[in-house]
């Protein structure tokens, strides 16, 4: 039988490995969008996985929100990314400078 | 190793390797085909939790409408990758770094001692004619009612502001407005009277 470890344990590398991602990615924008996708994807196999173990469907309703949210994120984030290059051209993070942050 | 678990393990192992890929091709349209195929692999293995219905709408919503979304802007922008990777060699020894270190971290916690099959025994599984959408929808539309109400809300305030971010008014356009065109009256709002002096042979 699959144990409930193994779902955590590859939630867990997953997490990892997108954060590695965003690290590594730290100028394309649209990449740092995909990898906060691939955490939303980490967290939500551990909330499937908890709602499978302890037989109840908070976990999965929790998810159904999650991917609601992240959909209207993903949204808004394209959005705002197709703007920001119709202004400057480009979508380097370090072109993004306009607040002199 | 019984079935089920050779299952689960090719398609984890399917979604790490994706999601490694997707971090680490050159090509944003390649990453994104990547983000597609792990966002599958791990619909399967939702559907190896019993969570169907979430295993479905994952294909749908994700890879039907956000990746479709993500691929679309992508196509559309013409960027430059070349120095969207010039940093990408300096980061890439304190990313797999940090990622080692957080993984094993994680691990630690989560792994076989704690999360164990001896702790969480495995569940029986549901009856062949169980249906996970039945439970979810009776859940959804009686306790989580008001939540689910807001997360329509929320979808339409993006609907909303992804339209209004997007939308211009062009000046360079030949577009004509149909209402101005209609209620122009016979008259002087058609023709105009220009006098002027006759051309000479």
């Amino acid at each position: 039988m699959i144990a409930l470890s193994d779902y955590l344990i590859l939630g867990a590398i997953l997490f990892a490995i997108s954060v590695a991602g965003i690290f590594i990615n730290r100028k394309n924008v649209i990449v740092l969008l995909m990898c906060v996708e691939l955490m939303l994807l980490a967290v939500n196999i551990n909330f499937v996985a908890f709602s499978h173990f302890l037989q109840d469907t908070a976990g999965q309703v929790f998810v159904f929100f999650i991917l609601t949210v992240a959909a209207a994120e993903a949204a808004i984030g394209l959005a705002i990314l197709v703007v920001l290059f119709r202004s400057k051209r480009s979508i380097n993070v370090e072109d993004m400078d306009a607040l002199k942050g | 190793m019984t079935l089920e678990k050779l299952i689960f393990y090719v398609l984890a192992a399917v979604v790490l390797a994706a999601a490694v890929m997707v971090v680490t091709r050159r090509n944003p349209v390649h990453s994104a085909l990547f983000l597609i195929l792990a966002f599958f692999a791990s619909s399967g293995i939702w559907l190896l939790a019993e969570a169907e219905f979430l295993a479905i709408v994952l294909v749908l919503v994700y890879v039907g409408a956000v990746m479709v979304l993500f691929l679309f802007v992508l196509m559309m922008l013409d960027i430059d990758i070349a120095v969207l990777r010039s940093g990408f060699i300096k980061m890439l020894p304190l990313g797999v770094v940090m990622a080692i270190a957080m993984a094993a971290e994680l691990i630690l916690i989560v792994g076989p001692g704690n999360f164990g099959l001896e702790k969480y025994a495995a569940p029986a599984r549901h009856a062949a004619d169980y249906s996970n959408t039945e439970e979810l929808g009776s859940v959804l539309y009686t306790v989580y009612m008001y939540p689910f109400e807001i997360a329509a809300v929320i979808l339409l305030v993006a609907i909303i502001a992804a339209i209004g971010l997007t939308m211009r008014r062009r000046t360079d356009t030949k577009f004509i407005d149909p209402s101005t065109q209609v209620v122009i009256k016979k008259g002087d709002d058609r023709i105009r009277m220009v006098s002027m002096d006759a051309e000479k042979g």
